[in-house]
């Protein structure tokens, strides 16, 4: 009979989905990590946390050595990385998807609040924890930063004279700035340039942010000056020149952990503090570099840096 | 949501300078414009040669149906990495997005090729020899004219593919519709999100309707009530109509041909 | 290719995602273009809105897609069910016009023979035409299996775990490694769903390897 074979066809195809479906579990997404990251973990700490990142490098490293330095003091960690731009994890973190994520407090703090106008570390800190919602909340934050900047090229510099953002004024004209596509519309964008600085542009090509494109352009002349996060290590190996910030148009982006407060106990703030702690900006670029040029496991580095100070399991 | 994707697309200030739609929807058929043409230079010629001589068909096939399997995120960012430090200027930008999107668009126009040509009512061509053309010409008088409407199913496909793919060259930096999205998704700005993507499927509607259009008065009348010698004679009755899904048409005529053949070459 | 032997595990951890990311929705598609197919063929005037119709749902980006349907169905952003959702529309976008086709090839003779053997309209299609049915179903389901595939690996630019994390990951780090293992690897899944295809619609279809043996 026929019915029964395709019934029997559909049947297997379907199986073998359901099969797929158990092998490709949702809880373990560390994709990039040499060893296991399954929820294993022996006794203590509090329930299990699941770490977030966004989908570029830095932010996969720092998840990586918070997840490391929970599962040291024996917390049950499982990690969701990879996951996008803030627009996703912001309602993954607040719908239970993930507890934990590694941010930066100035974006964060503009995030949550459109009006927030500090740009030192100490008045960002203070506005993002006033900002945040109720159920979220910020652990200490690191010295660590990675700003956004504009940055040229070491010819670039030479050629106008370039020292200072400010420097631009009356040169820009004839300048095209590259970026992320949403400093069109961002306060610390094309927009913060202008009112800031004074400064109008030839032309915005919207690249992505502060990733190969970004640094592509800039370094074959596609655009002549581009968004550059400070912690790119393409900024010392082609000789990149960042522009100096007098006015403070990027505010502060220290490196800090955003978590559910339910999730939070002693253990969590205590193992996150210190990694925070320990965390400054020549730190995470290096760290950084290791990743992004040396082409290193980013579970790797993290787990290398824990133990050599002494956070690791 | 309706509402907002509503007052988006209605917002003159949407429409106008460099960032409007009329400038990134030229921009959208442009790059769409140009590697279908690159891609149909490349694929229509191959196709009827392997159609008309018979060599190279299972090895091209594989090859069209490989091709149809390279993912085109991955083959934008390796493009990208590839040939951005290489090239100077915008050229830097666009090459990438066009590679992809010619890749993208030769398995279906090399599919229409081919299965036009070998789908020709074999009266036609015995008539054609019969009448004292050589080879050459029997493919210029008779096999072309006759697979124009596979060729052309081909083509349209390949375009609407590519239409809708060229969204992606927004992520290499390039303009076009993909534009709306990518920018949309920078600043959460659903509306924008949205609205780039009606713009998109209605711009492939239009380019699809034109097509239609173009189909009716180019493929001669005289094919459009004959059979292409395929199951019943389908598949030329399927060439005028409104093809609006892209990508398996003249695939279906090459398995059907291929359905046909087999049992008869054993299995 | 030293890094792919380091990452093995995680590759094939992917690439399972992608399977059934791009699986399942192959299998709930067909089951949903089957009606729709058969109703566009059985109603004359539903043939063209039918597949001009959901043929166009195909042109819809995808990134758009995957972005917008949270907002439309509610589902929390990261879940897979949105990919899911959306690759079975673009799934059945490009079946409803195969089915309805195949559905129309069959010889009407043979319909007829069915009927006057006292088939009813159920069984006759269960038994008579959905069989006959199955090579030119088999064949848009080899296409759609291979751009199923494809459009999947976009869902990385939101960070769904599959195959198209290796591209995001490569890109950003200027690593061609991940790229090319992530190409590979797509085009080799692409391949064993159009085998497995094939296989199951001859396995489904012995009539015409029978033909041949006479």
């Amino acid at each position: 009979m026929r019915t029964p074979r395709i019934a029997v066809g559909l049947g297997t195809a379907i199986a073998l989905m359901s099969l797929a479906a158990c092998g490709g579990s949702d809880n373990n997404n560390d994709v990039f990590a040499t060893g296991s990251s399954s929820s294993s973990s022996s006794s203590g700490g509090g329930s299990s946390i699941t770490v977030g990142s966004a989908n570029f490098p830095e932010s996969v490293l720092l998840a990586n050595i918070y997840a490391g330095a929970l599962k040291a003091k024996g917390v049950d960690v499982t990690t969701k990385l990879n996951i996008g731009s803030r627009e996703a994890y912001i309602p993954a973190l607040q719908d239970g998807s993930i507890d934990l994520i590694p941010e930066y407090t100035g974006v964060l703090a503009q995030y949550f609040d459109k009006s927030a106008k500090a740009t030192d570390s100490e008045g960002v800190y203070k506005e993002l924890q006033a900002a945040l919602p109720a159920e979220l909340t910020v652990l200490d934050k690191s010295a660590a930063e990675d700003k956004d900047s504009v940055a040229v090229t070491k010819a670039t510099a030479d050629k106008l004279q370039l020292k200072s953002i400010a420097d631009l004024q009356g040169k820009s004209k004839d300048l095209v700035l590259g970026g992320p596509p949403e400093w069109k519309t961002r306060e610390t964008g094309v927009p913060g340039l202008k009112k800031v600085y004074g400064l109008e542009f030839k032309s915005f090509r919207p690249l992505d942010a502060g990733g190969p494109l970004s640094v592509q352009a800039l370094k074959n002349g596609q655009v002549d000056a581009a968004n550059i996060f400070t912690t790119d290590p393409s900024i010392p190996a082609n000789s990149f020149v960042v522009l100096e910030d007098p006015k403070s148009l990027f505010a502060a982006q220290n490196v800090v952990p955003l978590a559910t407060k339910a999730k939070v106990n002693d253990t969590v703030s205590g193992a996150l503090n210190a990694v925070s702690a320990k965390l400054d900006t020549k730190t995470l670029t290096d760290l950084l570099s290791q990743v992004v040029t040396d082409k290193k496991d980013p579970d790797a580095v993290a787990q290398e840096w824990l133990k050599s100070n002494g956070l690791g399991g | 949501m309706i509402n907002d994707i509503a007052s988006w697309l209605l917002d003159p200030a949407h429409w106008t300078g460099p960032d409007g739609v009329p400038v990134r929807t030229g921009q959208h058929l442009w790059y769409s414009a140009i590697s279908l043409l690159i891609a149909s230079v490349i694929a229509v010629p191959a196709g009827l040669v392997i159609g008309h001589t018979g060599r190279g068909r299972v090895f091209v096939v594989n090859l069209a149906g490989a091709a149809r399997a390279i993912p085109s995120l991955g083959l934008l960012f390796i493009m990208v990495l590839l040939l951005g430090p290489r090239l100077t200027g915008d050229a830097a930008f666009l090459w990438p997005s066009l590679v992809v999107l010619i890749v993208l668009a030769i398995p279906p126009i090399l599919s229409g090729a081919y299965a036009g040509v070998e789908g020709v009512d074999p009266a036609a061509r015995d008539a054609a020899r019969g009448m004292g053309m050589t080879g050459w010409e029997v493919l210029r008088k008779v096999e072309v004219p006759c697979a124009l409407p596979l060729v052309f199913s081909g083509v349209r496909s390949a375009a609407l593919q590519v239409v809708a793919t060229a969204t992606i060259a927004a992520i290499a930096g390039l303009g076009g519709l993909g534009r709306f999205l990518i920018d949309g998704q920078a600043i959460r700005d659903f509306p924008q999100m949205a609205s780039g993507a009606l713009l998109v499927a209605a711009l492939a509607l239009l380019v699809d309707l034109a097509f239609a259009a173009v189909q009716r008065y180019a493929v001669s009348p005289g094919l459009t009530g004959r059979g292409a010698g395929a199951a019943g004679g389908r598949s030329s009755a399927r060439g005028t109509r409104a093809n609006a899904v892209p990508g398996h048409e003249e695939e279906v005529a090459v398995q059907r041909q291929a359905g046909k053949t087999e049992p008869q070459h054993g299995s | 290719m030293t890094w792919f032997l380091d990452h093995v595990q995680d590759v094939l951890d992917l690439a399972w995602q992608h399977v059934y990311l791009a699986g399942l929705p192959l299998v709930i598609g067909l089951l949903v273009a089957l009606p729709l197919g058969w109703l566009a063929r059985r109603h004359r005037a539903l043939y063209t809105p039918f597949t001009a119709g959901f043929g166009l749902l195909y042109t819809i980006p995808s990134l758009a897609l995957f972005i917008l349907l949270p907002a439309i169905l509610g589902t929390r952003i990261l879940d897979r069910n949105n990919v899911l959702v959306a690759m079975t529309i673009y799934t059945v976008a490009l079946l409803v016009r195969t089915v309805a086709d195949a559905l129309a090839a069959v010889p009407d003779d043979v319909n007829q023979a069915a009927t006057a053997m006292g088939f009813t309209r159920a069984r006759r299609f269960f038994a008579v035409e959905l069989p006959l049915a199955v090579p030119v179903i088999a064949a848009g389901l080899r296409v759609a299996a291979v751009s199923n595939v494809s459009i999947v690996s976009v869902a990385a630019i939101i960070g769904i775990p599959q195959l198209g994390l290796l591209f995001t990951d490569g890109f950003a780090r200027t690593f061609y490694d991940p790229i090319v293992v992530g190409i590979v690897a797509c085009i080799v899944l692409a391949l064993a769903f159009d085998l497995l295809i094939l296989v199951l619609a001859r396995a489904l279809t012995p009539w015409q390897r029978a033909g041949a043996a006479s």
